[in-house]
């Protein structure tokens, strides 16, 4: 052994030092413990002269790093203030793309709920003249807008087109001079007639005094103007004042709110509902009509044994519109604008009921299918605008029992004894000779109540 | 034999010199070289691949002659950098006596001070350092480290580029025995 370490003395330190240190290693491996004795010499013999040399570099390399960088701030700052500059101009270039595409985000929303066929478009300039309010937007008649169409926003009516070029269209901002729209106030439905007055407000004329509204309260299109289908948004009462017959009432357009950029052009209007508001008329209460017990003992549903159903008079007119337009098939909320309304002058029946006939037999009455309004039912009146089974072809509509009464003598046309709803000059005449349909029908009985007409309802 | 090969060989001048080194810089120096290997590539990370202990032990091994005392030098040298890492101590250890041996037996054949064979034996022994220090880790460790032949040839020639001004720097620190 002495031999082998004097003769290979520095092999075997080499393998001594080598086989130590593996056995350090396996130690370290195995345990999954360190030497910190070793790492602590090491590291208290390194750290603090790490510390001392970065001190000294700090102190001057750095100070002397300080200075370039110094030398360069002046430059940089200008450098700063020029790209901030820019961020700035594009950050509010982005802010206004933002909200471009918000406002024709709540465009496309409001047009694709919106019942009305409308047409979107952009405004791309403003009028000439020094006191209109008129904008040119970018689609024209070769997009189908025609002259007095209704121009909206989701937000409210924004104006009526005046002209339509192919691609372009002259549109009439509500707050021009010349603008008038009809419009009614949310909780009373107090109609009135909107007008620019050439700067940010509009003021609506002809409501009395009497009526009731309030600041704050919204306003509506009261579809009156033939321009504007009901039921859109105007604006907010903002002023009300008592005039020397009508209120002076201004309004804010809520429709120009933050400028127009996006609008909508009403093709085809469809009137919707005003929205109801909750403090309408808190003092009125609305009671049942009363119950007409002579009438309702001579309808079909007494006679039948079935209990009668109160309607009030609002009621019975609206079946008659609803007749009236029926007849001449015409259906409302359609139509584009300007196309011919239904003719409610020919509404005979609400002047004077038929003279009553002898009662009809009751087997075909009771058994025809019951579909007669139940306010014609109640009052007798028929919702029989012209259309009379006498007047028409008797191929055209099968023979009813009005047919029957129709057939009996022509009595004269009696004056009403309830309200007449006057809606042509010729009918405030009761003595203004009838047309030739009205010749017709008796005209000198008084009037009575009138059998029901199953089959016409 | 040649003259000069006789020159680099058998009738090294140097070959029974026994240079010395004050204890002082045998402390100092491998200090120098640890800490330039932990701190100045912070701010220049271009010089983390010199190699600076190894080339101190390498020039110690080849200036002392003594295997003994280059085992030992390139063990404390190894064992230090271990202490500064995160790897378990010896690894640097023993790869750094092995060169230290080497060198050292080098020493004895080759005319040392001649600039070719430092950068010839630079040059090995960065490489012989590099892949036994791999060998190591996945021999003893278990850890899959990739070994770059390509870069460890490249930052090999840079360390034996940079150990011939180092040499000669290292060269006026010796004591003549």
């Amino acid at each position: 052994m002495d031999f082998f370490l004097s003769r290979y003395r520095n092999l075997s330190v080499l393998l001594i030092v080598i086989v130590g240190q593996l056995l350090l290693i396996a130690y370290q491996v195995k345990s999954r413990k360190n030497v910190p004795m070793l790492r602590v010499w090491a590291v208290t013999a390194v750290t603090p002269v790490e510390t001392s040399l970065e001190f000294v570099r700090r102190h001057t390399w750095g100070y002397v790093a300080d200075y370039f960088v110094l030398l360069n701030v002046r430059s940089q700052n200008e450098k700063l203030k020029h790209e901030n500059g820019q961020l700035k101009l594009d950050n509010q270039y982005l802010k206004a793309e933002l909200s471009t595409a918000d406002r024709a985000q709540a465009l496309s929303v409001f047009q694709a709920r919106s019942p009305s066929k409308t047409l979107a478009a952009r405004v791309i300039g403003n009028g000439t003249a020094a006191n209109s309010k008129v904008v040119f937007v970018d689609r024209g008649s070769a997009s189908g807008v025609e002259s007095g169409m209704a121009v909206v926003t989701p937000d409210g009516i924004v104006g009526k087109v005046v002209d339509a070029y192919p691609t372009a269209s002259f549109v009439m901002l509500i707050t021009d001079g010349n603008f008038a729209a009809g419009v009614v106030s949310e909780k009373n439905h107090v109609r009135g007639t909107l007008k620019g007055v050439g700067h940010s407000q509009c003021q609506v004329e002809y409501v009395q005094n009497e009526e009731k509204v309030d600041v704050g309260e919204w306003l509506y299109t009261s579809g009156d103007d033939r321009i504007f289908p009901k039921g859109f948004p105007v604006g907010q009462v903002s002023v009300v004042r008592a005039g020397k017959t009508f209120k002076e009432i201004y309004v804010t357009p809520s429709g120009l709110q933050g400028g127009v950029d996006e609008v909508l052009i009403v093709l085809q209007g469809v009137h919707q509902p005003i929205p109801d508001a909750a403090s309408a008329a808190p003092g009125y209460k609305i009671l049942p009509a009363p119950t007409d017990t002579s009438a309702s003992a001579q309808t079909p549903q007494a006679a039948a044994g079935q209990p009668s159903v109160l309607v009030t008079d609002a009621d019975k007119l609206r079946e008659q519109y609803k007749q009236a337009a029926a007849d001449q098939k015409h259906v409302f909320g359609e139509g584009a604008v300007g196309s011919k309304p239904p003719d409610f002058t020919k509404i005979q029946g609400i002047r004077g009921a038929t003279p009553p006939t002898q009662p009809p037999p009751a087997a075909p009455k009771q058994s025809a299918p019951n579909t007669q309004p139940a306010a014609t039912a109640a009052t007798g009146t028929t919702p029989n605008t012209g259309a009379t089974p006498a007047a028409k072809p008797a191929a055209s509509k099968p023979p009813t029992p009005d047919a029957v009464s129709a057939s009996a003598p022509p009595k004269a046309k009696p004056r009403p004894t309830s309200p007449i709803l006057i809606t042509d000059p010729t009918d405030a005449d009761p003595d203004a000779v009838p047309p030739a349909p009205k010749s017709e029908k008796p005209a000198a009985k008084p009037p009575v109540i009138r059998q029901p007409n199953p089959g016409n309802p | 034999m040649s003259e000069y090969t006789e020159r680099l060989l058998t009738n090294s001048p140097r070959k029974d010199a026994n240079d010395r080194f004050r204890l002082i810089w045998l402390i100092i120096i491998p200090l120098i070289a640890i800490l330039f290997q932990v701190y100045i590539p912070r701010f220049l990370s271009f010089l983390s691949y010199l190699e600076l202990p190894l080339l101190i032990t390498v020039h110690f091994a080849l200036a002392r002659r003594g295997p003994i005392a280059a085992v030992l030098y390139g063990m404390s040298i190894g064992l230090v950098q271990d202490s500064l890492s995160d790897q378990p101590i010896g690894m640097f250890g023993i790869a750094k006596t092995l060169v230290g041996y080497f060198a050292a037996s080098v020493s004895m054949r080759f005319d040392v001070e001649n600039p070719l064979v430092t950068f010839i034996l630079s040059f090995f022994f960065y490489f012989f350092h590099q892949f036994f220090y791999w060998v190591l880790a996945r021999a003893l460790l278990g850890e899959a480290m990739l070994f770059d032949t390509q870069q460890t040839l490249i930052f090999g020639l840079l360390n034996a580029a940079v150990a011939l001004p180092l040499f000669r720097i290292l060269d006026k620190l010796k004591v003549a025995g």
